[in-house]
């Protein structure tokens, strides 16, 4: 018995752990092989749409390129094809969407890099294809359906006129991007003949979107964060007071208000509605700089914003050891803080919907060259940055600037506005730059607009002008 | 038309692999010899005739004739290797040898497809490299003294390795070769299977503590020295074999916890110490920012895989020459480019195939030092896969290691040929012998 049992037992144990052993490696491989899956299930797509990618040049060989179209069907950019079979991008809008839309020649950018593979494939009827591929002939490649809204575009390209700056307007509640312009601008359609003047004038950039890549100094349109940051660290915000003799003095240094407006005795919220320097360069001297940095991270400062297409980074940076001068500036949004016209909208865009943010986006569906939807792009909620309480606050100071404040003209339409104005200083001279973000109506907000106007703020309400032509042409339909 | 041809080709070719991939599972259903031996012909016929249809496709669209040449040679060899490995040793695995050719053919087109200059030299490679091997077996059953001669592999492998290390060319910043002029050898390559014979006579000869100790130190030793000549990948396949042969030796679980903690460790000070660690790191967590520089290569990897999708864009669709060393560490992705990610997953089970007969192969040996050696050759064999395939598809980070019998390269096709023919000795030699454990029963009584 024991001479049979005992040989078994030692055996057996080097059996059972190279057993173990096959089943460490298999399990691995079940890890491995489902990564692969996972891989081109969900993030091929994405992965493979980059530039760097050569390989989905090769699918042109094939497909003729898809059309881009804004949400009420207006072609925005077409490959035509003539009898020899040369294709040429046209671009019927010319200069109107040049930035989002992008170009295709000389690299790709905007929606053309966004879509290109989408474009590049074909998901026309299988029959027509396989008969295109006996044949010889290229099939049509499918179109991407943008989230723009042609009218908002127009308008809001028409309102920024002559001057350079950005518009971005957007819906709060579900994260289209309806309008996006940027200026100065190029014509997509002689781009290529454009081109060398375009690269050497190197003062206007104009291939920039400066909607989603100018960094701007935010101005006075800071003073949401400064003010939200206030009301969090004093729960008695609503006592504040301040008498403003038009500049104020601390140490050694001074802020004016704007053109040395007196505003007299303000409160919170006329402080906040007639963008009273002093009051909260004040403010900013009684702010905890740790949680203050914590607010502007989670209102995506300095980090990537939640969007799928090319943008900067926001830049907002605050020390415990700033100096007294420093803490003034930042507070009233001059300082270091830099910020792009698109981060502007998505502020006022968690403001409009309850303290909760929905990714912007561009693309709303893909569609084949007969119209068909192949791929709808969800909705989706990036999260909650503020609570609603704090929305709701927000909102009626933002409403209260159109009132009472520096944003009256918006106050004739009737569609009950709220936003915050800024005019921000980007060097010694007196060119200030001029910025809007806010939304309407106050009540069920349904369009948020965000504008930088350059070089444009003697007055100081060229940003909001542009903002009212939007939203009068929104809520007239 | 040629279009269609080539868009039809990929279809039938991934078909027929799966059926090749499901007879490898399938036939341990079977217990009768007869009804095995059916399935193996079969899995030799779809093999001939996914490499039958690949050719025509490559011959077609590259309109070389001499391809035609190169494809009668190379089925010639399959053919010839087929009946050699059968007519010599009856009692080989034929799964093995079946899944080994299809291997070596999978790599064979797609390297044709890149390559045809270095197709030939591949195809050169091969035959030699299987000549000199198949006489394996039969010298496992002559030379007995395999097992007590441990010093001399340990110390020739420490030497080769370090020869290396100071001397060798820098291949993809890594010391990886020695070049004599007319041939560039990787030392590393054969090092691995003294490192295994190494392991295995030590532990057969005792498994006392002091004995592990010993044989600890030099493993250690080994995998420092690759480190120390920038191969990553190669360090690791050492040092995961060591200690899955430790486990299997001594029996106790907790040495291979204890080893995943040292080497935890070890790699947090590696990347702190070594450049080259953290730059395949930083690639690795986000190849697209580095795109440029160190995160080229898998970025490059997974466009091919991406593009491709299921079915793969059919040969001479893609440009699976842009991918880095596509012919070579990233193998699997140029054939995932091509012939599809399906293709792909097939070639990982095959692997996996083997690696379950090798085991299998292990635990039916009667002597101590030859399952070790199964175990070992084993469990190198596959974590070389899992370490090149999960580095091309980024689920872990790139090392640089090659797809045994499928990636170009004249060492690592010998030394993974020699490894098959280990495994096909240790089959056939799995009863000849009386087993250790016997006697130590006898002994007892």
């Amino acid at each position: 018995m024991n001479r049979k049992q005992k040989p078994k037992t030692k055996k057996s144990i080097e059996e059972k752990g190279i057993v173990r052993v096959t089943y460490i490696f298999l399990g691995l491989f079940v890890c491995l092989i489902g990564y692969i899956v996972y891989f081109m299930v969900c993030k091929s797509e994405d992965t493979i749409n980059n530039s760097y990618n050569k390989r989905l040049d090769s699918f042109a060989d094939y497909v003729v390129r898809g059309d881009i179209k804004t949400s009420d069907g207006k072609v925005l950019a077409h490959t035509e094809v003539d009898n020899s079979g040369n294709e040429t991008r046209v671009y019927p809008y010319d200069n109107v969407y040049a930035h989002v839309v992008g170009y295709a020649s000389k690299g790709k950018t905007g929606l053309e890099l966004q879509g290109n593979f989408y474009m590049l494939n074909s998901n026309d009827n299988i029959f027509v294809q396989t008969y295109n591929d006996i044949t010889g002939q290229k099939s049509q490649g499918d179109n991407v359906v943008t989230t723009l809204d042609s009218t908002l575009q127009q308008v809001a390209y028409d309102a920024l006129g002559s001057n350079n700056g950005a518009v971005v307007v957007m819906e709060p509640d579900t994260g289209k991007i309806l309008a996006m312009v940027s200026k100065p601008d190029y014509n997509p359609n002689t781009l290529a003949s454009d081109w060398d003047a375009i690269i050497s004038d190197t003062t206007n950039s104009c291939l920039v979107n400066r909607a989603t890549q100018g960094l701007y100094p935010p101005g006075s349109t800071f003073k949401i964060l400064t003010a939200l940051e206030y009301m969090r660290e004093h729960p008695d915000y609503a006592n504040f007071t301040y008498d403003c003799d038009g500049t104020l003095f601390i140490d050694e240094y001074k802020i004016d208000c704007y053109n040395g407006n007196a505003h007299g005795s303000v409160d919170f919220a006329t402080a906040f509605a007639k963008s009273c320097n002093g009051a909260f360069a004040t403010m900013g001297t009684m702010l905890n700089a740790g949680s203050f940095n914590k607010l502007c991270s989670d209102m995506l400062f300095n980090v990537d914003l939640p969007v799928s297409f090319e943008h900067n980074k926001s830049s907002f940076s605050f020390n415990n050891g700033a100096g007294t001068f420093e803490t003034m500036q930042t507070a009233i949004g001059q300082g270091k803080t830099q910020i792009t016209p698109l981060h502007n909208a998505i502020i006022a865009s968690i403001i409009a919907n309850d303290g909760v943010l929905m990714k912007p986006y561009l693309i709303d569906h893909i569609e084949n060259c007969n119209g068909v939807n192949v791929k709808t792009f969800k909705q989706s909620e990036y999260g909650k940055i503020i609570s609603e309480n704090e929305a709701n606050e927000l909102t009626t100071l933002m409403r209260g600037v159109v009132t009472e404040g520096t944003g009256q003209i918006l106050s004739y339409g009737d569609y009950e506005a709220a936003g915050k104005t800024g005019t921000a200083q980007y060097d010694s001279s007196e060119n200030d730059h001029s910025l809007f973000t806010g939304f309407a109506p106050a009540s069920d907000p349904k369009i948020v607009v965000s504008v930088v106007v350059e070089g444009e703020g003697s007055d100081g309400t060229k940003g909001v002008a542009v903002a009212k032509a939007i939203f009068d042409a929104y809520f007239s339909r | 038309m040629v279009n269609i041809l080539v868009k039809l080709s990929k279809y039938v070719i991934t078909l027929l692999m799966a059926f090749y991939t499901f007879k490898c599972f399938s036939v341990f259903r079977h217990n009768s010899d007869k009804a095995k031996n059916r399935i193996y012909k079969e899995q030799n016929a779809i093999m001939y005739i996914i490499h039958f249809i690949a050719y025509l496709i490559i011959f077609i669209k590259s309109e070389n004739i001499n391809v035609i040449l190169l494809y009668g040679a190379e089925l010639a060899f399959f053919i010839m290797i087929i009946a050699l490995y059968q007519g010599l040793y009856p009692k080989c695995s034929r799964l093995l040898v079946n899944n080994m050719c299809m291997l070596i053919a999978s790599g064979m087109i797609i390297i044709t497809r890149i390559s045809f200059d270095k197709a030939i030299k591949q195809f050169i490679i091969v035959a030699v490299s299987s000549a000199l091997t198949i006489a394996i077996p039969i010298l496992m059953k002559k030379v007995r003294s395999l097992r007590n001669i441990y010093w001399f592999y340990g110390v020739i492998g420490i030497i080769l390795l370090g020869v290396v290390a100071a001397f060798g060319a820098s291949t993809y910043g890594a010391n990886l070769s020695i070049d004599l002029g007319f041939i560039s050898i990787q030392p590393s390559e054969f090092v691995k299977l003294l490192f295994v014979f190494f392991v295995a006579s030590m532990f057969n000869k005792s498994t006392s503590f002091k004995q592990i100790v010993i044989t600890t130190i030099f493993a250690a030793l080994h995998v420092l020295i690759l480190v120390l000549s920038t191969d990553l990948g190669g360090a690791l396949i050492f040092f995961v074999t060591y200690l899955m042969m430790l486990y299997i030796a001594s029996g106790k679980a907790y040495y291979i916890f204890a080893g995943f903690l040292a080497g935890s460790g070890a790699a947090v000070v590696a990347y702190n110490l070594f450049s080259h660690v953290k730059k395949r790191v930083v690639a690795f967590l986000d190849p697209f920012k580095v795109i440029n520089t160190s995160g080229w290569q898998i970025c490059q990897s997974l466009f091919a895989i991406g593009t491709g999708g299921w079915f793969g864009m059919g040969l001479y669709n893609g440009i699976p020459g842009t991918i880095p060393v596509g012919d070579k560490d990233l193998v699997f992705s140029a054939i995932s480019e091509e012939l599809g990610v399906l293709f792909s997953i097939c070639i990982i089970l095959v692997c996996l195939s083997c690696f379950i007969m090798m085991m299998n192969i292990a635990t039916m040996c009667n002597a101590l030092f030859y399952r070790l050696i199964g175990v070992g050759l084993g469990t190198m064999y596959i974590f070389q896969v899992f370490m090149t395939i999960g580095g091309g598809v980024k689920f872990i980070p790139l090392t640089g290691v090659t797809l045994p019998l499928v990636s170009y390269g004249g060492s690592s096709m010998l030394s993974t040929l020699i490894q098959f023919a280990i495994v096909q000795g240790l089959y056939i030699l799995r009863n000849d012998e009386v087993t250790y454990y016997e006697q130590e029963a006898e002994a007892e009584d």
